[in-house]
């Protein structure tokens, strides 16, 4: 009973940030109720028994890609109210569309749950003898490794494409080279000179 | 079946949630920051999709895959964002409705 409370409260809730993503009219406020949603969806994910995957959304998504979109939106100097412009002249299209693409989905579900598939439509695993953690690292790591570490080349790549990106180089700036503090030796510049008294400093 | 919650109520959770990316990209078309985050909403829904047949079917390689999936979707956020960054800066704005100067 209470998994169903549960449930229908997190599922709500992620439904309803993900309208006031979508229609906010505020940039800002659209990354705060995605980070709302995503939370909201790590909760449904644990009902379902995928705890590392819920903590893993609630650190690359909350933690990492909506600060990144956060910082994004208030680097971007954005006119908000030109921007909403045309929002009313796609609505019938878009709705029309949404409509359509869910009413599709949901009947496809509903074909699937009437057909002759039985699964067994549990929505926690049974208690394992090996936590989550343990048993998908032990999938990961024999199984799926190769994939793991292409996983992680492309994060590289796109951390790289990332930095490649947004990289320019700056007029009127003096960096610093470090190259020629290096080469730099003390007689280039220093000079000893046997000053005599009562007599000026030649510069 | 725990309080009858099965593997019906997370499909449909994430068909509204799929339909409400598309929703969002089709609504703000000036705003790319927003498109990127509908989605972000779209893969949202693929992981919920993913993590509940996991659950169904007692097997863990569905949340191998929407790990995969949440380290893709990390890249290209950053490397949107990286686009959207540039195309700003080229632009003076962020509306996608008139994009055809990115070619070339």
């Amino acid at each position: 009973m209470i998994q169903a409370i549960a449930f229908y409260l997190f599922a709500t809730v992620t439904i309803a940030s993900a309208a006031l993503t979508i229609s906010s009219r505020n940039p800002v406020h659209s990354v705060l109720w995605l980070i709302l949603a995503f939370f909201n969806a790590a909760g449904l994910m644990v009902l379902a028994g995928a705890e590392f995957i819920a903590m893993l959304l609630i650190i690359v998504y909350v933690g990492a890609v909506a600060v990144l979109f956060l910082f994004v939106v208030m680097m971007l100097d954005i006119d908000v109210a030109e921007m909403r412009a045309g929002f009313v002249r796609y609505l019938p299209l878009g709705l029309a569309l949404a409509v359509a693409l869910l009413a599709e989905i949901v009947i496809g579900i509903g074909a699937y749950g009437a057909g002759g598939i039985e699964l067994a439509a549990r929505t926690a695993p049974a208690a394992q003898p090996v936590p989550n953690i343990q048993a998908l690292g032990n999938l990961l790591y024999t199984r799926y490794l190769f994939i793991f570490e292409v996983a992680g080349l492309v994060l590289l790549v796109a951390m790289i494409g990332a930095i490649v990106l947004t990289y320019r180089k700056r007029g009127g700036v003096r960096p610093q080279s470090i190259p020629r503090q290096n080469a730099r030796r003390p007689e280039d510049a220093t000079r000893n000179v046997n000053q005599p008294i009562g007599v000026g400093v030649e510069l | 079946m725990n309080g009858s919650i099965g593997l019906i109520h997370y499909l449909v959770v994430a068909a509204i949630l799929f339909t409400m990316g598309v929703l969002g990209i089709f609504l703000n078309r000036k705003n790319l920051i927003v498109i990127l985050m509908a989605i972000e909403l779209i893969l949202l829904a693929v992981n919920i999709n993913l993590v509940a047949f996991s659950a169904a079917l007692n097997d863990l390689v569905g949340q191998v895959f929407a790990m995969f999936v949440l380290t893709v979707a990390a890249g290209e956020a950053a490397i949107g964002l990286a686009i959207l960054v540039i195309y700003f800066r080229n632009r003076g704005d962020i509306a996608v409705e008139d994009a055809s100067r990115m070619k070339g």
